[in-house]
């Protein structure tokens, strides 16, 4: 890894024009972030590829996907214009939506995260799949990005913090004296 | 190398640069011209990113949370309106969380999955951070990574690394450096890197 000054933002002028358009084609509503990144994830070239790269070639999908080169072409449900860029970044697109169930788990919780290797856009990292951790904070409820990604709808599900001691993910005497905590759904969790 | 080798190397990349700048100049022009994006959004979206969101805004956040204690609690309790009270809010920052270094606990953020990243205060990821080697890396060998960003911890201190894998984004509150409580409100925020909010470095010691 090479650490890098602050300020080099990019390499070249063909990436913040790749920014720019992916920022602002997100903003069209033809697709979600999930789904964005879902693309990314997906390209069969991401390990060769660099950043904007992934972002490039996942955004020549999403297009060429969202029926936006046909004729007709899908519609946009809106346009990002200049003089509303500052308030739409500064506005976001939060993702927390009202609870309809109470939460399974409480702060302090033994869960075992699931094992299964789904093979649709998941947020669970491989190296906690099947591991044994602890509640320790609850983060309302979150879209949900697993039914998200594919069109199947928000399905805002209970999100949690899951702490992993070192020896169980890593299998080794704690020799680094670390914690690693992921932010977890409800669905990938099972009692312990 | 032979002098040929590396002018074949050197066109080769010109070269393949040259075809991501076409392919980009193409998307761009048929997605302007069918009414998708607006050529004067895009500009305003570098220029966001270029000159007003960058790690000066988490600084900002780091520098009110040591001179204020009632917001340095606000900030570990509800990181989302301690920081949204300074103006700073929106994409990739909607649901923040603090976590705060002190004398027995270092933090380290990674996204393993993709490279999410707090930008609404810390502006557009380095390279580093969205490469696979940090994203395998940081949950794996923390000491190891740090040691390359030359931060060496006391062997007792815990590293506490978060995962970013959903929408929640965290930032880093870096110790304050000893001697300076003397320094004004913006001249501690001068001293808070970008590296320091996110673990892989340490603030600045005044001068």
């Amino acid at each position: 890894m090479i650490p890098e000054p602050e300020g080099e933002l990019f390499h070249a002028p063909w990436e913040p024009r790749v920014m720019a358009l992916t920022l602002a084609m997100g903003a069209t509503g033809l697709w979600n972030i999930d789904m964005s990144r879902a693309a990314r994830e997906t390209l069969a070239h991401y390990r060769s590829l660099s950043y904007y790269e992934i972002w490039l070639a996942a955004l020549e999908k999403l297009v060429a996907d969202s029926g936006a080169l046909q004729e007709p072409a899908t519609p946009p449900l809106r346009v990002l214009r200049a003089e509303l860029v500052a308030a739409t970044l500064a506005r976001g697109s939060p993702f927390t939506r009202a609870p309809s169930r109470p939460a399974r788990f409480a702060v302090g919780d033994r869960v075992r995260m699931r094992a299964d290797q789904p093979t649709h856009h998941t947020r669970l990292p491989g190296y906690a799949r099947g591991k044994i951790g602890v509640v320790t904070r609850l983060h309302g409820v979150h879209v949900f990005p697993d039914t998200n990604a594919s069109g199947q709808g928000e399905c805002p599900q209970w999100l949690y913090t899951i702490a992993f001691e070192e020896r169980e993910l890593w299998g080794e005497e704690p020799a680094q004296r670390s914690t690693v905590s992921v932010d977890a759904f409800e669905p990938y969790l099972d009692p312990f | 190398m032979h002098d040929d080798d590396h002018e074949h190397g050197s066109q080769h990349e010109a070269s393949a640069v040259g075809a991501l700048e076409l392919r980009v100049r193409a998307l761009e022009t048929v997605l302007t011209q069918k009414g998708y994006v607006e050529t004067a959004a895009l500009d305003a979206l570098i220029d966001a990113y270029q000159r007003k969101i960058g790690p000066h805004n988490g600084a900002r956040v780091v520098a009110r949370s040591w001179c204020d204690p009632k917001f340095h609690r606000w900030l570990l309790e509800d990181a989302t309106a301690a920081i949204a009270s300074l103006g700073f809010t929106g994409r990739q920052g909607e649901h923040m969380v603090a976590v705060e270094n002190t004398a027995d606990v270092h933090n380290l953020v990674v996204c393993t999955l993709c490279s999410c990243y707090p930008w609404s205060v810390l502006g557009l990821p380095p390279t580093w951070y969205k490469s696979a080697a940090y994203r395998a890396r940081a949950v794996k060998d923390p000491r190891g990574v740090l040691h390359e960003f030359g931060v060496e911890l006391p062997a007792a201190m815990r590293i506490r690394i978060w995962d970013s894998t959903a929408e929640v984004r965290y930032l880093v509150v870096p110790r304050r450096p000893p001697g300076t409580e003397h320094l004004s409100e913006s001249d501690l925020a001068a001293l808070v890197t970008r590296d320091s909010m996110i673990g892989t470095g340490l603030p600045r010691a005044p001068a």
